[in-house]
């Protein structure tokens, strides 16, 4: 159960993604996200389509968990589906009943969101996927170290972050023992309106917050001891290098916007 | 028995250390009671040392006097040399001295194993290939090298300490201070930290400073210190401290079982382990036969 959690939720290979520079890749999924909302016609967004299957298939990563990790969007899927249907109107009109009129725009917005919403939630999954936590707040401290110059603790924010995701499943444990150990004094977590159900968890909570209080306190002490000064001067074990297949990579992405903004010119827009 | 084989050179001194943690309260001006008082101790280089005391006797403060953690009240604290009062030693001191906790949980910084064990030798600025062959040496002496990919979170208690060791390891300290570090673990994985840590002191010659409540990892150590309302009340071989029953008890601890066994059956001899224990008593009936 809990030992099932990963952090993120990193699946480990060897793929051509997964020895992507982690500082490209992050900086190349923004662009390629960016490029979903640059799509106005089918051609351009079925070439985007291309794309992310492509970058799928690249990854190794198994459909099934692709898949998976559209599960908590269906519903939002449907009801932005749903509700473009309904409320776009234009073009020839497919159905009419009394108010409710499906009209081809309509269909057409909706075809297009859900494509837009499953291809944006894929490659940033995709991202996670092949990327560890750690190499991802890594590389993330890397592009934003400019921000230093504007005195912007960029490595306390990284470190806060591997931190975070550290903790995540340590919490989660100590949150099902307090659980337990107030069940077996005979709270009552589970009955009565919402009112009394989040007065109930006042006494998860607060020994929640005392003991990560009590936690953050001794990791404070182990990190001392580890020699843990702060960003200056630390050395990284894992050392970052662009190859060529960073470059070739990010070529590809560059044709791709290319590609979708000469298809937006060439054929007629639909959204 | 191995004491004799211990090099003079003394790694950390006490000298008369007393240490409370709220020095004085304002509004009464009232001095608290001292965690630690007046102790003076030296801990010889390569020495597997284990400090004993029931709750409140003071044992973890006195590990976290060792690494400049705390600085003492009065007296001094002396680490290869370097006072442990004096600000900027404190991370020179820190590279001598590693320590490893009681909650495991609670000082795994990174996702994965091995960046965890790099963690240390990280802050210390080292070359990035030179913290790879530690880490991958660290891993390989605590026998966790092909659980380097893992998560913290899915590892035994006992392997997590292990990851903790060695993330000491990779600092490549002269001194290891463990403060409990098997109590919150079940008997493997207590079997599992304290056969590394023996190891550790016999093969690399590394300083052990050990704090326990449990009498069976007090006697694998060469010296058993007893601590008691922040003093230091016996010192010596497990040999020497545990034959004196009475006093041990009086202290609020017990004797290892087999001490304790051997004592009711009226033997004199000084039995510490449940090998040792066997032999005797085979010995003694075998003689009745």
């Amino acid at each position: 159960m809990i030992s099932d959690i990963t952090i993120g939720q990193y699946y480990s290979g060897n793929s051509v993604l997964h020895r992507m520079d982690a500082r490209m890749k992050l900086i190349l999924t923004f662009a390629s996200i960016v490029a979903i909302f640059l799509c106005k016609n089918f051609f351009s967004l079925g070439l985007m389509v291309i794309f992310t299957v492509a970058a799928t298939l690249l990854s190794c990563v198994p459909a099934k968990m692709v898949i998976k990790s559209l599960k908590p969007i269906i519903v939002i899927l449907i009801f932005t589906a749903v509700l473009n249907i309904f409320y776009t109107t234009g073009g020839d009109t497919y159905f009419k009943w009394k108010f409710i009129e499906i009209t081809e725009e309509g269909v057409n917005t909706a075809i297009f969101m859900a494509i837009r919403i499953v291809s944006l939630v894929v490659l940033s999954s995709l991202l996670t996927y092949t990327t560890t936590p750690t190499l991802l707040t890594d590389a993330l401290e890397r592009i934003l170290s400019p921000l230093k110059v504007f005195k912007i603790k960029v490595h306390t924010l990284a470190m806060m972050m591997t931190l975070a995701l550290r903790f995540i499943p340590t919490l989660i444990e100590e949150i099902n023992r307090i659980m337990n150990a107030q069940k077996a004094r005979g709270a009552d977590l589970e009955t009565g309106g919402i009112v009394a159900r989040a007065k109930a968890l006042i006494p998860i909570f607060i020994p929640l917050m005392i003991s990560s209080f009590r936690r953050a306190y001794e990791l404070a002490f182990a990190m001392t001891c580890r020699g843990y000064t702060g960003g200056e001067g630390r050395t990284r074990m894992k050392q970052m290098k662009l190859r060529v297949s960073d470059f070739i990579a990010c070529a590809v992405v560059c044709a791709l916007v290319g590609g979708i903004i000469a298809l937006n010119i060439y054929f007629e827009a639909v959204i | 028995m191995i004491s004799g084989m211990i090099m003079d050179e003394k790694i950390i001194e006490f000298n008369n250390v007393t240490f409370m943690y709220d020095a004085e309260d304002e509004e009464t001006g009232v001095v608290s009671a001292p965690a630690v008082k007046g102790i003076t101790l030296a801990i010889n280089r390569g020495e597997f040392m284990a400090v004993l005391g029931r709750n409140g006797s003071g044992k973890s403060t006195l590990a976290k006097l060792c690494n400049a953690i705390y600085e003492p009240y009065e007296g001094d604290v002396i680490v290869e040399g370097m006072n442990t009062r004096e600000e900027e030693n404190g991370d020179k001191i820190r590279r001598k001295v590693g320590m490893v906790f009681q909650n495991p949980d609670n000082q795994i910084v990174a996702t994965i194993v091995e960046d965890d064990v790099a963690f240390g030798p990280e802050n210390l600025g080292i070359e990035p290939k030179e913290i790879r062959r530690r880490v991958d040496e660290a891993l390989k002496s605590v026998n966790m090298y092909e659980h380097r990919l893992r998560q913290p979170h899915n590892l035994s208690g006992g392997q997590k300490q292990r990851v903790a060791i060695a993330g000491v390891l990779a600092m490549q300290t002269d001194c290891i201070v463990l403060d409990e570090p098997t109590a919150m673990l079940d008997p493997v994985g207590r079997a599992e930290v304290l056969q590394t840590v023996k190891r550790l002191n016999k093969e690399l010659g590394i300083t052990v400073i050990m704090v326990t409540h449990f009498m069976d990892e007090a006697v694998e150590a060469d010296r058993v210190v007893v601590m008691s309302s922040g003093e230091v009340v016996m010192d010596g071989t497990p040999q020497q401290v545990f034959s004196d029953i009475e006093k041990v008890r009086a202290y609020g601890l017990d004797v290892p079982q087999s001490t304790a066994l051997c004592a009711a059956l009226s033997i004199k001899e000084n039995v510490l382990n449940a090998q040792q224990c066997v032999d005797v008593i085979d010995r003694i009936c075998g003689g009745v036969k």
